[in-house]
């Protein structure tokens, strides 16, 4: 028999992974309704581009959150959100790639060298990859924590490429894009002002048994 | 050559054709516009007390040659999916914030280098010249495009009226500055008002037309009413909307988009597939209105017009002066 709260964080995980596919569901059902508007393609490229910041952000979140609100499972959510940050990130490239570009690569190279948007967008993705492929638990045993968590920190660089991709292709009002960009400073903050937090802890050396833990991350 | 001839003939002459014309239309029309309003009402379901109300049928429309062949993009996509920042930066959403939008009373100022600076009320600017349909391309800088069914008549019959001076050599043109119907203009996007500008000759350009309707009805809010211009070889942002002032320079005019961003927005900004955007490639096209799997159309050089229109940039390098 599981424990309580084991069954509880399953049945959470369960309703939080319906309620990740919301929107591609949403899109799907408008795309089959003729409700995506006059520039579907647009709709399509916007709406999987602004989930991706969206559950990226929502990712960067659940340390910050678990370690203020003192909820350790909602790590257990992480890999999961993060997960589909790359998800939407690859629907919003497969966009790009498919119906946009109809498969032209020459094209898309000229785009991703020429266009800074692009090259921003791409290297975005690029950095998700790795973070995504080694998401198992059995590529954590094979890197090792320290060296997992340290590659696995590529996701404040690609959260910021996705700021600046989405900066750098709005044509004016930037509120949305620096609205995004605010809360990933935040986020990003955070882990500064706890990283010297628990640098200076250990320099004065006062009870580094008991702040150790608290501040690892 | 057209403002020559204009020249010659006093505007008191030219004046009372059209508007004479324009009442032998409108009384045998009058039935129809009748049928037409009521029927717009029931339909639309507005409030419309006032007979130029958007959606009010326009009569004696007459076919032109310039008018393209190809489908024209439905209303419904023309009228919801547009760029009109004064209202909203999203696409989707101007149809809605400009619905209350008020278009009387509506005086436009033409001023500068003219003999007879005016200020002529929409009215009068609706019965100036014979309507005309013109289908024409409209290509957005952003990649998309439209064929859209304008109501209107060449720009150049208003700008005579006020008889330009010799010297005029740009003629720049200003949106209503209104911040209490355009929220955006309470924030700054974009430099407010908008203006745009044309050199003399493509202002006077028989392609250039001054628009007051679209598919055979008074021009909706959203897409620019009572007046805006259509200069299908130019990328659309050239085509200003809700025109209040009209005025006749020596200078190239500062334009909006190229105070935004010099390196992005040219002030010719002629439609040209070989100059890219540096956000889009310009050498294709969506069709709003083809669906998803659609394949894109090629862009034309100015837009497919260039028959017209190339001989004005005879001799001038267009990477230079995009």
């Amino acid at each position: 028999m599981l424990p309580l709260r084991e069954k509880l964080v399953r049945v959470l995980k369960l309703l939080g992974f319906l309620l990740c596919l919301g929107p591609l569901t949403l899109l799907v059902w408008k795309g089959f309704h003729d409700r995506l508007g006059a520039n579907p393609v647009d709709v399509i490229t916007r709406t999987t581009g602004r989930w991706t910041l969206i559950f990226l952000l929502l990712t960067l979140g659940i340390t910050p959150l678990r370690k203020l609100s003192q909820l350790p499972w909602l790590i257990r959510f992480r890999r999961m959100l993060g997960l589909f940050a790359f998800f939407y990130g690859s629907l919003h490239l497969m966009t790009y790639v498919w119906l946009d570009k109809f498969f032209d690569f020459p094209t898309m190279l000229h785009d991703i060298a020429k266009r800074r948007f692009i090259t921003a967008g791409l290297t975005a993705w690029a950095l998700m990859l790795p973070l995504a492929l080694t998401s198992t638990s059995g590529w954590i045993r094979r890197l090792g924590g320290k060296r997992w968590q340290k590659l696995h920190r590529l996701i404040y660089f690609s959260a910021a490429a996705a700021v600046i991709h989405f900066i750098w292709l709005v044509k004016a009002d930037l509120r949305q894009p620096l609205t995004y960009g605010a809360i990933l400073g935040i986020l990003l903050a955070y882990r500064v002002i706890a990283w010297a937090v628990a640098k200076l802890r250990s320099k004065t050396s006062v009870a580094v048994a008991r702040a150790g833990p608290a501040i690892s991350e | 050559m057209l403002i020559k001839k204009s020249n010659d003939i006093p505007s008191s002459e030219i004046t009372p054709k059209p508007a004479f014309l324009n009442r032998r239309k409108f009384i045998t029309g009058a039935a129809a516009t009748g049928a037409a309003i009521a029927a717009g009402l029931y339909l639309r379901g507005m409030d419309g007390n006032e007979a130029e109300a958007a959606g009010t049928k326009l009569a004696g429309i007459a076919k032109s040659p310039f008018s393209v062949t190809e489908q024209p993009t439905s209303f419904k996509d023309i009228t919801n999916y547009n760029n009109y920042y004064e209202f909203s930066t999203d696409k989707y959403e101007p149809n809605g914030l400009a619905a209350n939008f008020r278009t009387r009373p509506w005086t436009v100022s033409i001023e500068g280098l003219v003999r007879k600076p005016k200020k002529i009320d929409i009215d009068t600017i609706m019965k100036l010249a014979p309507l005309e349909e013109r289908i024409y391309r409209h290509r957005c800088v952003e990649g998309w495009s439209m064929v859209i069914p304008w109501v209107g008549y060449p720009l150049s019959n208003l700008l005579k009226q006020a008889e330009p001076l010799g010297h005029a050599k740009f003629v720049a043109f200003e949106t209503i500055f209104a911040p209490d119907q355009m929220p955006n203009q309470k924030r700054d996007v974009l430099q407010w008002p908008y203006i745009e500008g044309l050199r003399m000759d493509e202002a006077m350009h028989p392609l250039t037309i001054l628009v007051l309707g679209l598919y055979d009805e008074v021009l909706p809010n959203v897409d620019g009413a009572p007046l805006r211009l259509a200069v299908p070889w130019k990328y659309g942002f050239k085509s200003i909307k809700a025109i209040v002032k009209i005025k006749f320079v020596e200078n190239m005019p500062p334009t909006t988009w190229n105070i935004m961003a010099a390196d992005e927005y040219g002030f010719y900004s002629n439609v040209n597939p070989t100059v890219d955007h540096p956000r889009w490639s310009q050498a294709t096209e969506r069709r709003i209105g083809e669906g998803i799997f659609a394949h894109k159309h090629p862009t034309l050089m100015f837009n497919g017009y260039g028959d017209q229109v190339a001989s004005l940039y005879s001799g001038m390098d267009l990477r230079k002066n995009f």
